[in-house]
């Protein structure tokens, strides 16, 4: 089976509300105007641990324009609430940063000077935020992200590296991480009756919704949830966070509608972060660079307020074939926010360690790391035994050794070193069930609505695109609406799985409209989700990265790098390209920059703002660039697509690394590859 | 305590009098008072540059600017922008999810600004520097850099 020839899909569209976001048209969630508004703010705790012993609001209260002061002594109880959600239900203080009030008030400016009049006594318990390697509550989960078993073992990894020619033993760290979208989040939250409509900053208005019903006991049809422009998630918003919910507390207790965003510095609690990680990586291979043992071992954080299990060496279990296999993952649970989805969450930390070590393992056999990959490139997936919908890894590779011009050896110019290095990407390709709706006009124009949200991903174009080419019209004649749980149910913009689902029920939705005589259709592709043949499906790509390394200073630059993918057919090439550069973008951040360090004292993030936390400036990014093979792969959707949002990212850590380590022959471990890891010792 | 003071400023060529809390940022000032949300507020620290207006013809972070202290000043915010610069980014694809554009545009128009008044020449290492102050989490910054030239 192939994938039909396309006329729209595939051509380099501008993105739909492009003209919207360029003219500040484009309206994100705290900018609709709601009559009768009132500001909300939370106030957050001042330690990592302990119990509220007492409050007293009444300065807040007295200050001009307060309306209220929220805590748990009176806001509206929420039985159902969960986890993270379960805010202002007690005393009990979880983590340094956590909702314990808020503030609301006629102005911005009122609600957030009261924030600071409100005053806590805690009773205060000793906390522990640092994760250890050793750390004695470390506990093996029943499961890690999404479904995947805990841990896996095959053969006799021990012997195997025993009797390996070449082998590597080595550790590798990634810190805490955060999403950092550009828009904070932020909710407006109005009761009608026992009604809600929120306009929310998210990646998914139906989920939202869903957990919005269950935070508040209400039939799901009570709950409107609205993101028709959303700046930016990263994972962060796919979720529901806690201040929604407290704004929709608040708006309950004043009996108005209210309006809340979190601040940058609260985002660092209250959003979510990428756990960090200490992965040891165990390979051996035999003379000819045969992989015969893989082993990665996990530690990583949850928190005491729910189990949030990273699936780091999941994709160690597909990538490469070893008759000895072993992947384990183990949890500290820390006096911490729990921590969430970013971009590719576990490919993308469990990768830097894998290709980092195949790097190293590379060396230690004395063969070129594009060629141990080929070599170890599996002919079935090794941890199912199933085919491969499409795997493309090596074209990738060999593609992209040819356009960048692989040649790896250190290279002096002046005072800087240069190297060269190379990674592997992958992520899987999945579909999700979704509806969709497509209505014919009549003046030969047509509407679809999918309760799709666009992140910046492009889905509004795409989605328009697919549809344009199934009803056999012009781009212009179709009108897209998306982002409203009044739509049909639709999954979120997360796992590279929206265009995907969402694609394949405009599909669906337009050629049943063609088919028959009826003007308007919905349909639902949850009926096909699961019925299909067992085979392993993953994009796959390779990343490039030439390092330069000042001897002096010991900075790294980016002075190039590639991404070649094989990510079945690409829908929009213009979206598709802005995708995948920024996800590579946001790989050389996490390598060089992205880091938020803890104080085991104050059991506190240290960096809580764009200050201190440093994520790539237009300075940082010299030649980035991405490409693809051609590939079509039916077996995930009508489209042949595989998703893109988050295989960009994947690689690229451990592609910089190992450019590092080509220049100047230090290897660093621990990301980020800051100078004080380098100088000294180059 | 909150004090009050009545303030006169033009945006986008229209006149404004207003009564405001001293403590209202400029960006609060256009977002919250005159509806003008096309600035944003990503950081309200000057750190993202997400709110980067024009004030008085040079690109400003109006989240650091206290309202009442720019009494009789002239803004642009994106609204007013009328530049080929828009449609560059929309054809270069220069954003993704679009809350950082407004800032870069103006950041933008105003360096194109300063290059001509300084007479510098504008090439993509010096639209690199110059535009380090306006973050895209998207990582847009080729695009970006890619637009200006295009116009510049």
């Amino acid at each position: 089976m192939s994938v039909a020839p396309t006329r729209v899909v595939g051509t380099p569209a501008d993105r739909l509300e492009g003209r919207d976001k360029v003219q500040g048209e484009a309206t994100y969630a705290y900018e609709y105007e709601v009559e009768h508004v009132a500001y909300a703010t939370p106030v957050v705790s001042t330690i990592a641990k302990g119990r509220i012993r007492s409050i007293d609001s009444s300065a807040a209260l007295a200050a001009d324009g307060v309306i209220a002061v929220l805590t748990w002594e009176n806001a509206p109880k929420l039985p159902k609430a969960e986890g993270e959600l379960a805010i202002l239900q007690s005393p009990q203080v979880s983590y340094r940063g956590q909702i314990v009030g808020a503030v609301v008030a006629e102005s911005y400016e009122a609600a957030r000077h009261a924030e600071l009049l409100v005053r806590f006594e805690y009773d205060v318990e000793e906390h522990d935020v640092e994760l250890r390697a050793d750390h004695p509550t470390l506990y093996k989960p029943g499961k890690v992200n999404p479904e995947f078993p805990t841990d896996t073992e095959e053969g006799d990894v021990e012997r195997a590296l025993e009797e390996a020619a070449h082998a590597i033993d080595e550790t590798y760290t990634t810190p805490t991480e955060h999403n950092n979208a550009m828009e904070p989040h932020a909710t407006i939250a109005i009761w009608d009756g026992p009604s809600l409509t929120l306009y929310d900053s998210n990646q998914g208005a139906h989920a939202h919704r869903e957990t919005f019903a269950k935070t508040f006991d209400m039939p799901p049809e009570q709950v409107r949830v609205i993101a028709r422009h959303v700046g930016g998630g990263f994972g962060s918003k796919g979720t529901p966070r806690p201040h929604a919910v407290l704004a929709a507390l608040a708006a309950r207790h004043v009996e108005r509608p209210v309006k809340l965003a979190v601040t940058r510095q609260q985002m660092f609690t209250l959003t979510g972060y990428r756990t960090p990680t200490i992965q040891r990586l165990r390979l051996g291979c035999d003379e000819r660079g045969m992989l015969t043992a893989i082993a990665h071992d996990v530690v990583e954080q949850t928190s005491t307020v729910d189990e949030f299990a990273e699936q780091t060496a999941v994709v160690t279990r597909m990538l490469y074939a070893s008759p000895n296999r072993r992947t384990t993952h183990r949890l500290a649970r820390l006096d911490v926010p729990t921590p969430s989805w970013m971009r590719a969450p576990g490919e993308c930390p469990g990768m830097y360690a894998l290709e980092s070590a195949m790097d190293e393992l590379a060396i230690a056999a004395g063969i070129d790391p594009i060629e141990l990959r080929i070599r170890n490139d599996p002919e079935i997936d090794p941890e199912s035994g199933n085919r491969f919908s499409t795997r493309n890894l090596v074209a990738c590779l060999r593609e992209g050794a040819d356009r960048f011009g692989w040649k790896p050896g250190s290279r002096r110019n002046g005072r800087t070193l240069a190297g060269l290095g190379v990674a592997a990407s992958t992520y899987p390709a999945r579909r999700r069930p979704s509806q969709a709706h497509a209505r014919r006009n009549g003046d030969g124009t047509f509407t679809m609505r999918v309760g799709a949200v666009d992140i910046g991903t492009g889905a509004r174009t795409v989605l328009a695109q697919i549809a344009a080419d199934e009803l056999a019209v012009e781009l212009d004649r179709i009108h897209i609406e998306i982002g409203d749980s009044a739509f049909g149910s639709a999954p979120v913009a997360g796992g590279s799985a929206g265009a995907s689902s969402w694609g394949t029920a405009v599909v669906r939705a337009c050629r049943l409209l063609r088919a028959g005589d009826e003007d308007e259709v919905h349909v639902d592709t949850s009926d096909s989700a699961d019925a299909e043949e067992p085979l392993a499906k993953h994009g796959f790509g390779a990343i490039f990265v030439e390092a330069h390394v000042d001897v002096d200073t010991a900075e790294v630059r980016v002075a190039r790098a590639l991404g070649v993918f094989g990510v079945g057919r690409i829908l929009n090439p213009k979206t598709a390209r802005s995708q995948l550069i920024g996800g590579m973008t946001m790989g050389i951040g996490m390598a060089l920059m992205e880091e938020t360090r803890v104080d085991g004292r104050l059991g506190a993030f240290v960096d809580q703002d764009l200050a201190m936390y440093h994520v790539p400036v237009n300075a940082d990014v010299l030649d980035v660039d991405a490409t693809w093979i051609d590939e079509d792969d039916p077996h995930i959707n009508p489209m042949g697509a595989k998703g893109i949002g988050e295989i960009g990212i994947v690689g690229t850590a451990a592609a910089v690394a190992n450019a590092v380590h080509d220049a100047t022959g230090v290897r660093v471990r621990d990301l980020p590859i800051t100078p004080d890891k380098l100088v000294g010792r180059i | 305590m909150a004090e009050l003071q009545p303030i006169a400023l033009t945006v986008n060529g229209e006149h404004h009098s207003l009564v405001v809390d001293t403590r209202t940022s400029l960006l609060d000032l256009l977002r919250e008072h005159l509806g003008l949300t096309g600035s944003k507020k990503g950081c309200d620290h000057g750190q993202c540059g997400a709110c980067t207006v024009l004030l008085d013809g040079r690109r400003a972070n109006a989240c650091l600017a206290l309202a009442v202290a720019h009494d009789g000043a002239d803004v642009v915010t994106v609204e007013g922008l009328d530049h080929p610069l828009q449609d560059a980014f929309v054809e270069r694809d220069a954003f993704q999810c679009g809350y950082c554009t407004p800032g870069q545009l103006c950041s933008a128009v105003g360096m194109l600004d300063e290059a001509e008044r300084w007479d510098e020449r504008l090439d993509a290492d010096y639209v690199r520097d110059r535009m380090s102050g306006n973050i895209c989490r998207c990582g847009a910054y080729p695009n970006i850099v890619a637009a200006i030239e295009d116009v510049a």
